[in-house]
């Protein structure tokens, strides 16, 4: 990657990084509220056993947030492979990572309304700085 | 208001950040005995689905997204995504320990981060708590509470 002389690659590879995180940051949030909305699933549970899930997997599926959010999910797949095409992993990987990771902060503070406190802002830049060490 | 999380609930959240990465080291293990893919070779993918390593793979990332969602349903999103966050650790412990591949110090010094910020999530509530809980929407809803 050279950014200083090929100014259009590297916004390129930029962009489909953002898109990239925009995707999985608006999956992630949809199924956090559709969850949220469920509540604990234990208690839609229609009995014991395996054939017990059978209530919260339904509750799960008939959510038009959580479909939402898995298609959002299954595109931020498909786009992370085309991105992985043309931006190189070691780029690409902790870039999307990071980015998705306070985006998800700031997303779930503004939309879902969770206490996003002192101590959740500071895990937010460590891990987005721990990601970044990993990669080197 | 809930601070503590019950042992059951522990071990969701052990999964969330267990299974992710093992899944995707199966995933990868069983692509390198498949070879790269083209585009002109898509059929490949087809034929990758019946490795045992790309299947082991799957199986633990459908346990990864069952999880998952089970935190979220009685967990902030901002409180769960460390836990996955967890899953970067275990892969680098993972390729130290278990391929025996060299972790630098920087790669130390990250998993140093991403663990310390796990430590100051987990000792926070788990939960938002609003003032309209769910109790008083089902009432609402099925119109008691009127």
């Amino acid at each position: 990657m050279h950014f200083a002389t090929m100014p259009a690659t590297a916004l390129r590879s930029w962009s489909c990084i953002l898109f990239v995180a925009a995707l999985a940051i608006a999956g992630e949030c949809l199924i956090a509220a559709a969850m949220r909305s469920l509540g604990d699933l234990d208690r839609l549970r229609t009995g014991s056993g395996l054939l017990g899930y059978a209530g919260p997997i339904r509750a799960v599926l008939a959510s038009p947030l959580f479909l939402i959010g898995a298609l959002c999910m299954a595109l931020n797949f498909f786009a992370m492979l085309f991105t992985l095409s043309i931006v190189e992993l070691s780029l690409a990987a902790p870039a999307t990572a990071s980015l998705t990771y306070i985006g998800n902060a700031v997303a779930a503070k503004l939309f879902l309304h969770e206490n996003v406190d002192q101590r959740r802002w500071l895990a937010a830049v460590f891990v987005c700085a721990g990601v970044f060490l990993l990669s080197k | 208001m809930k601070h503590t999380l019950s042992p059951q609930r522990y071990l969701i959240l052990l999964a969330v950040s267990l299974s992710a990465s093992v899944g995707d080291s199966l995933l990868k293990r069983g692509m390198k005995q498949i070879g790269p893919v083209s585009l002109g070779h898509l059929g490949l993918l087809w034929h990758a689905l019946f490795n045992p390593w790309v299947m082991a793979g799957i199986v633990l990332l459908i346990g990864f997204f069952a999880s998952y969602m089970t935190a979220l349903s009685w967990a902030d999103l901002t409180f769960v995504m460390p836990a996955t966050a967890l899953g970067y650790v275990v892969i680098a412990l993972l390729g130290r320990f278990w391929l025996h591949e060299p972790v630098s110090p920087y790669r130390w010094a990250g998993i140093l981060l991403i663990v310390c910020a796990v430590g100051f999530v987990a000792n926070g509530p788990s939960r938002t708590e609003h003032p309209s809980t769910h109790h008083e929407l089902d009432l609402m809803d099925s119109g008691n509470g009127r």
